[in-house]
């Protein structure tokens, strides 16, 4: 395979949004896109699509089977994405990375491990309001199996979640808490550290959902001491259908396989099978190998850019878009709490987000409407629905602007 | 196509000023319908006398397209049979999905006519349900009865 080396030259360590778009042939391709909809899933950079696609012309077979050369290749490919993700998360070695689908198989895959195995009737899993659905439901699941209690962590009057109210349901019998790295339907950051230390001193293990995060925030899972990490590659400028789950190695080597069949055991007899060891334990079956080289070639694009300067662009965008939508007569932000990143979460009065979002397309500006896939946090913020703007590294404050111009359009066009 | 053809000044009135938005106390026959894409509900209240519609009403809340349908519909629905109620519904079902919309008979025509504003969301594949929500739930309600039942659009 033809090396991508997607090195951008940075202007003082600051991003280009301007050069960076040029990556990206969506762009080119959909001119006077105003692309608002990167915390759903981000576009791709040629060098992830190319990549992907010389892949399959030049270095396809199958991984781990093979001793021709070919698969050998795939297998080094796959392997050194591994490699690279491990890097992506600064996670001790390579065997704690599993590929999966995304962030949301990562968590069925320790709800149906790890919480099956290790959870029993009359513990505790914590989660919090700010959580999407893909960190609810598969606890609902489990607790249904099994008879634990699913307790819920509530935000303060900000939209950020009550630290001390969350301290407060840690108890003795807490085995897992579950929080999001940052809220997906309002861009409101946890402090997922602080977190982590409240829920070990208590025993408990600590799984974060970085789908938001792991795109805009430099992630270190040995400074956050989470033991589980997820995060998908479509929202990290990566190839659907790929994630990543990141596990402390002494956990997934007590965890058992949650899918049985090829390329994760050692030895099969119609008796009895034993189980690799972690990471190949929990990748049954051929795994999606482009998918990992093109993620693999999506995070060596990130790191070019730079995690931090990448933080500092959204940081700066972030605020740039909260002002000026403030400054929007009838437009009310979405609380996120002490820190919002990257998610401007909205409502126009008397529009409602479907509209809005219908009206905002005819100006080219792609956001989304509706619950997010948070609706317990939607709720109880009493909202119904919003609109959501999500950054990415190729939006400028352009973008911003034609967002602020075409809610101001659709402003003129309800007005009766 | 122009968004105006969407959104014309008839839709934009409905949707912001619904009529026919009430409880019913006693109605004999409600259901509940749910787009779960964004969450919006609205409740279809409906009164028979033998096979007329003595009345019908709603209440929820939702964009100005489904709001629209479901007041439309409502001044529409007042009054009819549940035979002429089953007609207009799937004329409009067509209507709003692009598909073939079996003649209406001319006792109906105006009725029809009436509904020709929400035509334009045909142009809008992901708003089509927005525009069937309170038909649904209509449908649902004389279905289940006064014990009501939750009808979604997916």
């Amino acid at each position: 395979m033809t090396p991508v080396t997607p090195v951008r030259p940075r202007q003082g360590g600051a991003l280009d949004p301007r050069a960076i778009r040029r990556d990206f042939p969506i762009f080119e391709r959909n001119p006077g896109l105003v692309f608002l909809d990167s915390g759903a899933s981000a576009q791709k950079p040629a060098a992830v699509i190319d990549g992907v696609a010389e892949y399959y012309r030049s270095d396809y077979a199958n991984v781990h089977r093979g001793v021709y050369r070919l698969s050998a290749r795939s297998t080094e490919l796959y392997e050194a994405a591994r490699e690279t993700a491990r890097r992506f998360l600064n996670a001790r070695e390579a065997a704690e990375i599993v590929f999966v689908r995304g962030g949301t198989e990562g968590i069925n895959l320790v709800a149906n491990s790890w919480g099956a195995t290790f959870l029993k009737p009359g513990d505790e899993v914590l989660i919090t309001e700010l959580e999407h659905h893909a960190n609810i439901v598969p606890w609902q699941l489990l607790r249904d199996r099994i008879g634990f209690a699913l307790k819920v962590a509530p935000i303060d009057a900000t939209g950020g979640l009550d630290l001390a109210a969350f301290e407060a349901r840690l108890g003795p019998r807490t085995r897992l808490v579950a929080v999001t790295h940052q809220a997906n339907a309002t861009g409101a950051v946890l402090p997922v550290e602080a977190i982590a230390r409240l829920a070990h001193a208590r025993g408990a293990k600590v799984l974060v959902d970085g789908c938001q995060a792991a795109p805009r925030l430099p992630v270190d899972v040995q400074a956050i001491d989470c033991d589980f990490y997820v995060f998908s590659g479509h929202k990290t400028y990566g190839p659907t259908g790929i994630g990543v789950l990141y596990g402390r190695k002494a956990l997934l080597d007590a965890m058992p396989p949650w899918q049985g069949g090829g390329d994760m055991i050692l030895d099969v007899t119609f008796e009895k099978t034993t189980f690799q060891d972690p990471p190949a334990r929990f990748e049954a079956g051929t795994p999606d190998i482009s998918g990992a080289i093109g993620l693999g070639i999506a995070l060596d694009y990130v790191e070019a850019l730079g995690r931090d300067a990448i933080l500092e662009h959204e940081e700066a965008l972030t605020s740039y878009g909260v002002d000026r939508l403030s400054r929007l007569a009838g437009v009310r932000l979405v609380g996120a709490g002490q820190r919002r990143l990257g998610i401007l979460s909205f409502q126009v009065d008397d529009i409602h987000p479907h509209d809005l979002a219908t009206i905002l397309d005819r100006h080219k500006v792609a956001v989304r409407a509706g619950h997010h896939c948070a609706q317990p946090l939607i709720d109880k913020l009493g909202l119904g629905a919003t609109t959501r703007a999500s950054l990415g590294i190729y939006n400028d404050e352009s973008d911003i602007d034609a967002l602020a111009e075409a809610v101001t359009a659709a402003q003129r066009m309800f007005k009766r | 196509m122009d968004l105006r053809d969407l959104y014309q000044d008839i839709i934009l009135d409905h949707g912001q000023r619904p009529r026919n938005f009430r409880v019913q106390e006693h109605p004999s026959h409600v259901a509940q319908g749910h787009n779960p894409l964004c969450g919006d509900r609205i409740t279809v209240y409906l009164t028979l006398e033998g096979e007329r519609i003595a009345d019908v009403s709603f209440q929820g809340r939702g964009c100005a397209i489904s709001q629209a349908s479901a007041s439309l519909m409502t001044e529409i629905l007042k009054g009819k049979t549940l035979a002429e109620a089953e007609t207009l519904f799937r004329g409009f079902h067509a209507k709003v999905t692009g598909g073939d919309a079996p003649a209406a008979p001319e006792a109906l025509a105006d009725e029809m006519e009436r509904l020709e504003p929400l035509s334009g969301v045909k142009a809008y594949p992901a708003r089509v349900k927005c525009a069937t929500l309170a038909w649904h739930a209509f449908e649902a309600a004389l279905k289940s009865g006064s014990a009501g039942a939750t009808v979604k659009t997916e």
